[in-house]
């Protein structure tokens, strides 16, 4: 469906980040503990308490930057955002404002096998407030566990043309905060967490029309369905000849639509001004290049080696550096047993059903690289078919044992010996007359029902390759 | 003589050869506290039972023979700063039951050497005023005449030495809260440097103006007290690591060939006669004592009280924003909702000037106000400050008046807050500047009043105004004279 409308999105991300500890006092970051328990004079606000950086979250920032292609600033400044809410102990939230960390960066997305450019506008780092927990009754109470835990705020120029650019950028983003492991890129408890600002104009407009704030949406299919659905909202205002209001709307999982939150008048004088307890940030180009050097190669550069130096296909190479810790067992595979494509195979086939199947992670994989390199060891050299090489798999997830050990013990050993070989054919081709002449006859779909035949008297053991062999062989007798 | 009577370095040697113990003179003051205090109410809380207890602490430390500097020394603190378990209100309704779960850096410091805490002291509320007469704990009187205010806002802090009820006192300096009620009351009060002393466990007024300080008897136990408390401080990210000085050592320098400057801008037409005067003769005995006088300019001196009504009030209002009702302190809470609650509680809980600067500095940061006001008042700050750094440049110390009047009478000021804001026009330039004064005593007025001159120190040059004040004080006898109590 055409529209007559252009559709401008930006996004704002916060990503929580994972240090151990919050991003101006000591206190654990810990997800799910005692209300709270987790807090000082500093993160509950005390008179006299001062805030101090933890330097960890400044090297996530600059780290986040970098992979973003941003500039990292020299200096940056710490700024207040002063607003009252319950959940927020001292009256404002500490933030950057006119000088934030990384500035100027962008991320490169495919849609439908068109590449963009999505520029970057900022990155700043700032402190989570707390939570309120809401009573039956018309009490609310006040948790400050996550008071004070760092975030990082990236904001994105208004780049996006639809929904599904928003997403690809989003999932960009969101493996690239995740390998560079600065988050943990949980959705659902808020680690990641994005409003996306929205609005249309007429084909051919310079100027952008009045935007929606969408708030706080926690999953890519909602966001997709917000943005869907406010497109489809400001389209009918403005082909009913009304105007879109600037305002901020909050999404309804349940009937999912967007409502308003609050208008413009309503917006808060958060009155930004550097925080005085917290001096400017130096960030020298050797720390620049420190971080730069602990960068963990990216996504766009695995796929690229992946491709262009182990001949991968571009599909199983995307699929492969879509989870860093998963490439990273490909790497340590592949460098065990240098043929990339079987080890492709092995990793996104039996690996990742085993993984599914039972639930676990790739950091608490049983069937460590090594492990899997001595079963592909094996299939190389014929001692044991691809078909009994997954029966090898099955077992060393059960029990840990190695691809040898368990060859040895379940006598799962190929027979390549040609005299045993023809024996079994003989005796199947003995036992089967009648397939025998129907196959000289021309049917000669008969083959799979000799070599299952063949294979079974084997237990599967004997090499599919010589039996085929053999088979043909006798068969056209 | 009594004990309380004593400075803390006399106190020190009696304390070192056990002729007194520390609970001895614990009593003592919390004596003179108890006989004294109905008529100068310095002390917001006092603290008998803890006191005696860390007094008995310090006899044992000082049997062992491994004494600090101020242990065993009766002191008291501004009631700005933290004291975990016993009550800060900041002379504050919105704090009056607010029980601290820690100590200030400060604090953790002297409890470290086995001081003794006798109590907490009044002051105006917030550290906003001039006159201790915004408190929410009633006005201290001025030692000398106790129809006068003491100064502030460490009111309290200079009142209580005046009186003889602590040893030396701690306060706390925005704009010339330490220095002006030392001036007042005829003791001496030293502002160190921006991040000399830690903020940490200080209830902030203004961040970036706010300064840790001893108020003290005579510029010695000033140095002692300034040694205790000085240094880098890991929990305050404004503080600076630099090495702490002997203080006490470095006093004995002199002033020979000391250059002195006087600022034009500060001696002007209308000054108070007896201000003038009593500088006046100031100035004469230093020379006698081999330091040059010349003159220097700040010119930017006339734009600092305005400049620093906004730079403090804009940090104010958000450094007060904390106090909402919601974690601690005055909560008025009738079930009209959140809003409601804010409302009720602040309203309640701060005093009018409190009121009036927060509504300032909100103003101050407004969007499309930020640019005219804020942002313009940081830039004369980078000049005022750039004014000294330039005299410095040809002086060492600069010598001017601590306040333009001595201390006035309870209730002449409180109906004209500009009147009140420009007792501190001689002191406010020093913390925009961020370096450090001192206020030490230099005469008296005709009605009896005391005055103090003001040396001013390159940034960390504390160690050259104490010469230079303990070198005039040696040669003068001012500190030698008491509050009639």
């Amino acid at each position: 469906m055409t529209s007559r409308y252009e559709v401008v999105i930006g996004l704002e991300v916060h990503v929580q980040l994972t240090t151990q500890t919050k991003i101006f006092c000591n206190c654990s970051t810990a997800f799910g503990k005692q209300p709270n328990s987790q807090t000082c004079p500093v993160c509950l606000g005390l008179p006299g308490a001062l805030p101090v950086l933890n330097r960890k979250v400044a090297e996530y920032a600059i780290k986040t930057g970098l992979a973003t292609n941003c500039s990292i600033a020299p200096r940056s400044i710490f700024a207040r955002k002063n607003y009252f809410y319950p959940d927020l102990p001292k009256g404002y939230q500490i933030s950057q404002f006119e000088l934030p960390i990384c500035e100027h960066g962008r991320l490169d997305i495919e849609v439908e096998g068109q590449p963009k450019s999505i520029g970057i506008t900022r990155i700043h780092m700032e402190e989570d407030a707390g939570k309120l927990l809401h009573d039956s009754g018309d009490t609310s109470r006040v948790d400050l566990n996550r008071a004070c835990t760092p975030l990082l705020e990236i904001v994105s120029e208004p780049d996006m043309r639809s929904s599904d650019e928003a997403i690809a950028y989003l999932k960009k983003l969101h493996q690239i905060v995740v390998y560079l492991g600065v988050c943990d890129g949980n959705l659902e408890e808020g680690s990641f967490r994005c409003d996306a600002n929205v609005s249309i104009r007429p084909w051919g407009q310079k100027e952008f029309g009045t935007r929606a704030e969408l708030k706080n949406i926690n999953s890519f299919r909602f966001i997709k369905q917000a943005i869907d659905y406010e497109i489809e909202r400001q389209t009918d205002i403005l082909d009913d000849g009304g105007r879109v209001i600037q305002e901020t709307r909050l999404f309804d999982t349940d009937s999912g639509t967007t409502r308003s939150m609050r208008g413009k008048e309503e917006a808060h004088d958060y009155r930004y001004f550097p925080d005085p307890d917290l001096v400017p940030l130096i960030v020298s180009d050797a720390w620049v290049e420190q971080m730069r050097r602990e960068l963990p190669e990216l996504p766009e550069a695995k796929i690229s080696r992946f491709v262009g130096e182990l001949g991968l296909p571009a599909y199983d190479a995307e699929v492969l550096a879509a989870d860093r810790l998963m490439a990273e067992y490909y790497d340590s595979l592949v460098a065990l047993n240098g043929n990339a494509k079987l080890c492709a195979n092995w990793v996104m086939g039996e690996l990742q059903r085993a993984l599914n199947d039972s639930g676990t992670s790739i950091a608490d994989c049983p069937v460590t690289p090594q492990l899997l390199a001595g079963i592909l060891k094996r299939i190389d050299d014929n001692t044991i078919s691809n078909k009994i090489a997954k029966t090898v798999f099955d077992a060393m997830w059960q029990s840990g044992k190695d691809a040898d050990t368990i060859i040895e013990e379940q006598g799962l050993k190929q027979v390549t010996d040609t005299g045993a070989i023809e024996a079994i054919v003989d005796e199947v081709m003995a036992a089967n007359p009648g397939q025998v002449e129907e196959y000289r006859g021309g049917k000669e779909k008969l083959m799979g029902f000799f070599v299952g035949q063949v294979m079974r008297a084997t237990k599967g053991k004997a090499n599919p390759a010589a039996v085929n062999e053999m088979l043909k062989k006798k068969l056209s007798g | 003589m009594a004990l309380t009577d004593l400075t803390v370095h006399e106190l020190q040697a009696l304390l070192r050869t056990r002729e007194i113990s520390s609970r001895e003179l614990t009593l003592a003051f919390l004596k003179r506290i108890a006989d004294t205090d109905k008529h100068i109410g310095a002390f917001i809380t006092t603290c008998e039972k803890t006191a005696l207890e860390n007094a008995d602490r310090a006899d044992a430390r000082l049997s062992a023979g491994n004494a600090a500097p101020l242990t065993g020394i009766p002191l008291a603190l501004k009631d700005i700063f933290i004291t975990e378990d016993i009550r800060t209100t900041c002379a504050s309704q919105i704090l009056d039951n607010f029980i601290p779960p820690y100590n200030g850096t400060a604090v953790r410091k002297l409890m470290e050497q086995e001081a003794v805490l006798l109590g907490k002291l009044n002051m105006d509320e917030f550290a906003m005023g001039s006159s201790n007469e915004n408190s929410a704990f009633g006005t201290v009187k001025n030692p000398w005449n106790r129809e006068c205010v003491p100064g502030g806002s460490s009111g309290g802090s200079a009142a209580a030495v005046a009186a003889r009820q602590a040893g030396a006192t701690l306060g706390t300096d925005t704009g010339g809260s330490i220095r002006q009620p030392a001036s007042h009351c005829g003791v001496v009060g030293l502002k160190p440097t921006y991040g000399r002393v830690s903020r940490y466990g200080v209830v902030a007024y203004a961040s970036s103006l706010d300064q840790v300080g001893p108020v003290a008897r005579d510029v010695e136990d000033c140095a002692i007290m300034l040694g205790a408390v000085a240094g880098y401080d890991p929990a305050d990210s404004t503080s600076i690591n630099l090495p702490v000085p002997d203080y006490q050592a470095a006093l004995k320098q002199g002033v020979k060939g000391l250059k002195i400057g006087l600022p034009k801008e500060y001696f002007i037409e209308g000054l108070d006669a007896d201000i003038q005067q009593t500088i006046d003769k100031a100035i004469n005995t230093l020379r006698e004592l081999g330091a040059e006088t010349v003159e220097v300019s700040l010119p930017h001196t006339e734009y600092a009280v305005a400049c620093y009504y906004l730079i403090a009030t804009a940090e104010a209002s958000s450094n007060l924003a904390r106090y909402d009702g919601v974690r601690y302190g005055k909560r008025m809470d009738d079930g009209r909702g959140l809003i409601d609650m804010y409302m009720k509680s602040r309203a309640a809980g701060f005093g009018p000037e409190v009121k009036r600067r927060i509504m300032l500095g909100t103003y101050a940061l407004s969007s499309g106000y930020y640019d005219a006001y804020y942002l313009k008042a940081q830039k004369v700050r980078t000049l005022i400050r750039q004014d000294f750094l330039d005299a410095f440049n040809h002086v060492d110390v600069i010598l001017t008046p601590v306040a333009p009047t001595p201390a006035f009478r309870i209730g002449e000021k409180t109906a004209d807050p500009l009147q009140m804001y420009l007792s501190d026009i001689f002191t406010i330039p020093v913390n925009l500047a961020g370096t450090c004064g001192l206020s030490v005593p230099c005469g008296f007025s005709r009605d009896g009043l005391p005055i103090g001159m003001q040396l001013i120190g390159r940034p960390f040059g504390e160690e050259t105004i104490l010469q230079s004040a303990y070198a005039y004080e040696q040669a003068t006898e001012w500190h030698r004279h008491s509050a009639p109590l």
